[in-house]
């Protein structure tokens, strides 16, 4: 088994108001910035999941991110792979098939 | 008969809730969010408050409580389910009705009386109110109810539509930046039910508008509505949804 870690970023849907975008949006004349728009805000979750290959890891993670981590009516997610590490050591015994951790 | 409320870990409005269930003459009995059991209650209420802290979106983390299994089934054999404020929120991250409530436009928490009124008198949720706009208060940080433009309009079609903001003339305040438009919501929209109709939401908490002591009575209008609808339900053998379009049904029929 091998350690993937994980971000997911979710964002407004494109079109949908985002007041607190807007908001920061308003508090840029009192830095003296003029040439930023379009300002977005979102959420990001970073998680790790223990799965034997990053395929496997990634059905998680997408399935976390539709059900749970945004909500699709009103929200936009992406998935980025921060980290794979191999955790066949830390997890000693548990994993006797010693599976060489094919991600890592 | 009795009715139950189901009270999460961040509920507050769970016991006055209760209080008004009583008010309106039936026994109130307290749902705990660890049991899908729901005690053979003939209607639920999901209360205002923040369940489990509202973290990451209000009502999202209670969606997958235990005693949410069992209002999911309950709704699905035609049970009666109002939720309140934050139990809109449960629901319609749920999905057990349309629509999701974004944070308000000014970004502001939002705590004062509004204006809303019925768009139909014919709904379960609805049947015993006068059709008169009712003065009720709000409490919530996020209640601006959003859909796309074509669900809005399946909606409104289909009689889904129970509740809107309205101003003090009487009329829906569509203008999302309108004064008597408390949240931004689009449409004015206050409350909605699922197509079946036994389900519904509203922000409004007509709960704390249940007596004369709290100022006014005007919010047993729709307690009493969620009674009567039960009570009717009981003595029908609690018949299943009509499946698909009782509400457009009626609605049709009215026009």
């Amino acid at each position: 088994m091998s350690e993937f870690r994980f971000a997911v970023n979710v964002l407004p849907k494109p079109g949908i108001l985002d007041p607190q975008g807007r908001a920061v949006e308003l508090s840029l004349p009192h830095l003296h910035v003029t040439n930023v728009s379009k300002v977005r805000i979102g959420r990001r979750a970073e998680l790790t999941v223990t799965a034997p290959n990053e395929s496997e890891a990634r059905v998680v993670v997408d399935g976390l991110a539709k059900e749970l981590l945004s909500n699709p009516l009103i929200e936009v997610f992406t998935v980025e792979l921060l980290e794979a590490t191999s955790s066949v050591a830390s997890t000693s015994a548990a994993a006797p098939s010693a599976g060489a951790g094919a991600a890592s | 008969m009795r009715i139950g409320v189901v009270t999460f870990p961040g509920s507050n409005s769970d016991v006055d809730s209760l209080n008004a269930v009583s008010v309106a003459g039936v026994e109130a009995v307290s749902l705990w969010h660890e049991s899908p059991d729901l005690q053979g209650v003939s209607a639920v209420i999901l209360p205002g408050g923040f369940a489990y802290g509202d973290y990451l979106r209000a009502g999202v983390i209670a969606r997958f409580s235990p005693v949410m299994r069992g209002v999911s089934e309950f709704a699905a054999t035609g049970g009666h389910v109002l939720g309140i404020c934050n139990g809109f929120q449960v629901l319609a991250e749920s999905g057990l009705v349309p629509g999701a409530l974004l944070r308000n436009r000014s970004l502001r928490f939002a705590s004062k009386i509004v204006a809303i009124k019925p768009e139909r008198l014919d709904s379960p949720f609805t049947r015993a109110a006068t059709g008169e706009p009712i003065r009720v208060p709000i409490a919530h940080g996020e209640g601006c109810y959003y859909a796309d433009d074509e669900t809005l309009d399946q909606l409104e079609r289909d009689g889904q539509v129970l509740f809107r903001y309205v101003r003090p003339d009487g009329t829906p305040a569509l203008d999302p930046d309108d004064p008597s438009n408390p949240n931004g919501s689009l449409r004015a929209i206050a409350g909605v039910c699922n197509a079946a109709g036994n389900v519904a939401g509203l922000m409004p908490h007509p709960e704390r508008m249940s007596e004369s002591i709290l100022g006014n009575d005007t919010g047993m209008q729709l307690i009493r509505s969620l009674v009567d609808s039960a009570a009717e339900w009981e003595a029908a053998g609690r018949p299943g949804p009509v499946a698909g379009r009782r509400v457009a049904a009626i609605a049709e029929s009215v026009r």
